[in-house]
C-alpha cells in the first residue's frame, strides 16, 4: 500500500475552457428546467413554494421520538418521519456491522457445519427482495403475536400485536420518571413502545443487509496474503490470536469502503418502510403530498433528506476509513 | 417505493410537459379518438377490472357515457389505473383528461391544485369497522385504539379531526397499499379499520373469510362528495364532464331508460325532447352535437341503472341508496334543468 501520489495533472486553458462550458450547460439546463417547471405551474394555476409547510398538518403520526399532535405543522411531521427514519437507520446500521461481520468470519470457519449455514444465511437473504422480506416479518408478526386481550407479560415487559412495551422515563412536571406499561381497554398504553412495524422493519433491514455485508467482510478477510496468516503461525499465535491482531486490522482497511455502502443502501431502503405501515419520512411525504398536492416540492425534500443523510454517513465512514488507514511516515 | 418512483416520474412529466391550453382537450380528444380516463387501480363498485380486463364500476360507467357522448363511442376509453398519491399529478400534467376516480371534493383540492370538481356522482361518508368479538357498538368507544387507515386519502386528516374533536386519543397505522392495510386489520394489529363506507362494505363483502365476524359501526364521521375532476382552464371541456354527469341524472329524474331511450325519443315530454335533441340542439352549446346525452344514456343507462348495476341491487355489495337518490325521493342527487 505504497501512498506514492500522481502527478498533480496540469490544466492548460483550453481544459480550463471546456469545463468552464461543461459547467455552464449543466447550470443552464438546470435554470431552464426549474423555470419551465415554475411556469408550468403557474400557468395551470397551481401554487408552488414551500410556504406551506408551516401550515398545520391535520393528520395524526401513530409512532415517533417526540410526541407530535395534529396541530402542529406539517415541517415537524417532516422532522418526526425523518427522526423516525433514523430510529430505524441507526439500530439498523449497528446490528448490521455485529451480525454481518459474525457472518462474514463464520463463511471462512473451519468447522462445515458454521460454514455451511453462514453461506446458506446468505444465498437466502440477499436473494430475496427486500420488500417482500419486509412484508413477510410484518405479517408473521402480526399473524404470531398474541392479541392485545391476552398480551404475554414478562415482567415489565408487555409483548402483544401492539408490539413490545416497556418501562420507559419520562419527563413529567420538572422531573424524570419512569414509566410502566399498563393494559388499556384495547391496547397497551404508557411506557414505550416497540411496534410490529418497527420491529418489521428492523429485522427485515438487518438481516437483508447483513447478507451483503458479511460478503464484503469475507471478501476482506481472504484479500489479506497467506503469507501473513502462515507467518502468525510460525510466530506461535492462536487462530484467534491470529485473526484479531494480524488479519481483521488489515482487513479492515478493505472493508471499510465497500461497507459504507452497504450502510448508505441500508438507510436508502428504509424508505420501503411506508410498505408496512412504519410512519418514516416517506410515509410522511406521502400523506403530507396527498393532503397539499405539493408533488414536486414532497419529492425533492425526500430526495434532499436522503441525499444528506447519505454525505453525512459518507463523511462519517471516510474519516473512519482515513484513521484506519495505514499511515506510513 | 415502486409509486414513489411513479410519482417521481409524473413530477417529472410535469416538469417537461407543455400544458393543455384552454379548450384543447376536447380537440386533442377528438384527434386522438379516445378519452384517457384516471380510474383506480381496484375498488368493487367503482373501478375494478375483470381477468380479461374489462372496466366495470360507477366511475367506469361516468367515462364510458362522457367517451359515448364525446366519440359516439362507450368503448373508446383508454384506462389508466392511478394510486391515491399518483391521482392529481397524473391529472395536473395531461397524462389523463379525466380523473374518475373515487375523489372527494374539498376545498384545499378545488383551491390549490389547478383542477376542478365537476358535478358530484357519489356521496359518501367515513366509517369504520370492528370485529364483533370487540363488543365495540360506536366510534366513541375507540379511545386508545389502534386504527388501521390506507395513506394518501383525505381518511386520515377525518379520523384526527373526528376525534380531536371529541378529545379521544387514538392511534393511527398508516399503510401505502389497501391490501397491506386490510391485511394488518384482519390480523388483529388494529381494533378497526377506517375508510369510507361504500368501501367499508365492499371490504366486508369480498375480503372478509367471514363476514359475519366484522361490524361497521353506525357513525359517519365525515362528508365524501366523490366528482370526477378535470384540469382548470379549459371550461369547454369541464362543461361536457360536467353536463354528461348532469344528463344521467336527468334521464333518471324523467324515466329514460337504456332500455326506453329509443322510444322516449318520440315522447311528448319537452324534458326529454331537450334532453335528447329531438327539439332544442343543447349539443351545440356544449361544442357536441345534438345527441350526446341519447348515446350517453344508450351507453351505460340513467344515474340510477348505474348505481344498481354497479353498487346496488343488481351487484354483489348490495348497498342502498341512502343520500344517493335522486332529490325527489329524498336523496341528495340532482342535476340543474338540461334547458
Amino acid at each position: 500500500m505504497s501512498h506514492a501520489r500522481p502527478p498533480k495533472p496540469r490544466l492548460d486553458r483550453r481544459s480550463l475552457l471546456y469545463q468552464a462550458l461543461a459547467i455552464a450547460a449543466l447550470l443552464g439546463l438546470g435554470a431552464f428546467l426549474f423555470a419551465n417547471t415554475a411556469d408550468n405551474l403557474h400557468r395551470q394555476g397551481i401554487p408552488s413554494g414551500f410556504g406551506f409547510l408551516l401550515d398545520p398538518a391535520g393528520f395524526g403520526i401513530g409512532e415517533g421520538l417526540f410526541p407530535f399532535a395534529a396541530g402542529d405543522a406539517y415541517w415537524q411531521a417532516f422532522a418526526a418521519g425523518l427522526a423516525n427514519t433514523l430510529r430505524v437507520a441507526l439500530p439498523g446500521i449497528v446490528l448490521t456491522t455485529l451480525l454481518g461481520t459474525a457472518l462474514g468470519v463464520g463463511r471462512q470457519s473451519r468447522n462445515i457445519l458454521l460454514r455451511g449455514l453462514c453461506t446458506a444465511y446468505v444465498e437466502l437473504f440477499r436473494n430475496i427482495p427486500l420488500l417482500l422480506q419486509l412484508l413477510a416479518w410484518y405479517f408473521v408478526l402480526a399473524d404470531l403475536l398474541p392479541a392485545v386481550a391476552d398480551a404475554r407479560q414478562l415482567g415489565y415487559l408487555y409483548l402483544s400485536k401492539s408490539g413490545l412495551a416497556f418501562p420507559a422515563p419520562v419527563w413529567e412536571s420538572g422531573r424524570l420518571l419512569l414509566e410502566f406499561p399498563e393494559r388499556n381497554a384495547f391496547s397497551i398504553g404508557g411506557g414505550g413502545t416497540l411496534t410490529p412495524e418497527f420491529l418489521a422493519v428492523l429485522l427485515g433491514l438487518v438481516l437483508y443487509s447483513s447478507a451483503y455485508l458479511a460478503e464484503t467482510v469475507r471478501s476482506g478477510l481472504q484479500a489479506v496474503p497467506r503469507g501473513q496468516v502462515e507467518a502468525a503461525a510460525a510466530l506461535g499465535l492462536s487462530r484467534r490470536q491470529t485473526l484479531r491482531r494480524i488479519v481483521l486490522p488489515q482487513a479492515l482497511r478493505l472493508i471499510i469502503p465497500p461497507a459504507t455502502n452497504q450502510f448508505l443502501n441500508l438507510t436508502k431502503n428504509s424508505s420501503l418502510a411506508v410498505a408496512v405501515g412504519y410512519p418514516d419520512l416517506v410515509s410522511i411525504a406521502n400523506t403530507t403530498l396527498n393532503q397539499t398536492g405539493r408533488a414536486i416540492e414532497c419529492i425533492a425534500l425526500i430526495m434532499v433528506v436522503y441525499l444528506a443523510l447519505s454525505l453525512a454517513t459518507a463523511a462519517l465512514m471516510g474519516w473512519f476509513n482515513h484513521r484506519a488507514m495505514l499511515h506510513q511516515g | 417505493m415502486k409509486t414513489s418512483l411513479k410519482l417521481a416520474y409524473a413530477a417529472l412529466l410535469a416538469l417537461t410537459a407543455l400544458p393543455a391550453l384552454a379548450g384543447k382537450t376536447l380537440d386533442a380528444i377528438r384527434q386522438r379518438g379516445t378519452v384517457t380516463c384516471g380510474v383506480s387501480t381496484g375498488l368493487a363498485g367503482f373501478s375494478a377490472a375483470d381477468s380479461r380486463g374489462n372496466w366495470s364500476g360507477l366511475d367506469v360507467d361516468v367515462c364510458k357515457a362522457v367517451a359515448a357522448a364525446v366519440l359516439g363511442d362507450a368503448r373508446k376509453v383508454k384506462w389508466t389505473p392511478v394510486s391515491s398519491q399518483q391521482r392529481f399529478t397524473a391529472l395536473q400534467s395531461g397524462e389523463v383528461d379525466l380523473l374518475s376516480r373515487n375523489t372527494t371534493w374539498t376545498l384545499s383540492r378545488d383551491a390549490a391544485l389547478g383542477l376542478s370538481f365537476t358535478s358530484i356522482v357519489f356521496y359518501d361518508g367515513q366509517g369504520f369497522m370492528v370485529t364483533r368479538k370487540s363488543g365495540i357498538a360506536s366510534a366513541q368507544q375507540l379511545k386508545n385504539a389502534e386504527i388501521c387507515v390506507q395513506s394518501g386519502t383525505t381518511t386520515e386528516k377525518n379520523l384526527n379531526d373526528y376525534f380531536a374533536a371529541r378529545k379521544i386519543k387514538v392511534k393511527p397505522v398508516v399503510f401505502e397499499s389497501f391490501e397491506a392495510s386490510l391485511k394488518a386489520f384482519f390480523s388483529g394489529r388494529c381494533q378497526a379499520y377506517t375508510t369510507d363506507a361504500s368501501s367499508l362494505a365492499a371490504i366486508l363483502q369480498r375480503e372478509a373469510h367471514n363476514p359475519g365476524d366484522y361490524q361497521i359501526l353506525p357513525e359517519l364521521i365525515s362528508k365524501e362528495p366523490m366528482a370526477p375532476v378535470v384540469r382548470r382552464g379549459d371550461d369547454e371541456w369541464f362543461a361536457i364532464v360536467k353536463w354528461v354527469v348532469n344528463a344521467l341524472i336527468a334521464a333518471e329524474e324523467e324515466g329514460v331508460t337504456q332500455a326506453n331511450v329509443e322510444q322516449q325519443k318520440s315522447s311528448a315530454n319537452p324534458a326529454v325532447q331537450r334532453l335528447l335533441g329531438t327539439s332544442e340542439d343543447t349539443g351545440k352549446l356544449l361544442g357536441l352535437d345534438r345527441q350526446w346525452a341519447y348515446r350517453a344514456v344508450k351507453a351505460v343507462g340513467n344515474y340510477g341503472e348505474i348505481f344498481e348495476r354497479n353498487l346496488g341491487s343488481g351487484s354483489s355489495l348490495k348497498l342502498a341508496r341512502g343520500a344517493n337518490r335522486l332529490w325527489s325521493q329524498g336523496g341528495l342527487i340532482y342535476a340543474p334543468p338540461i334547458r
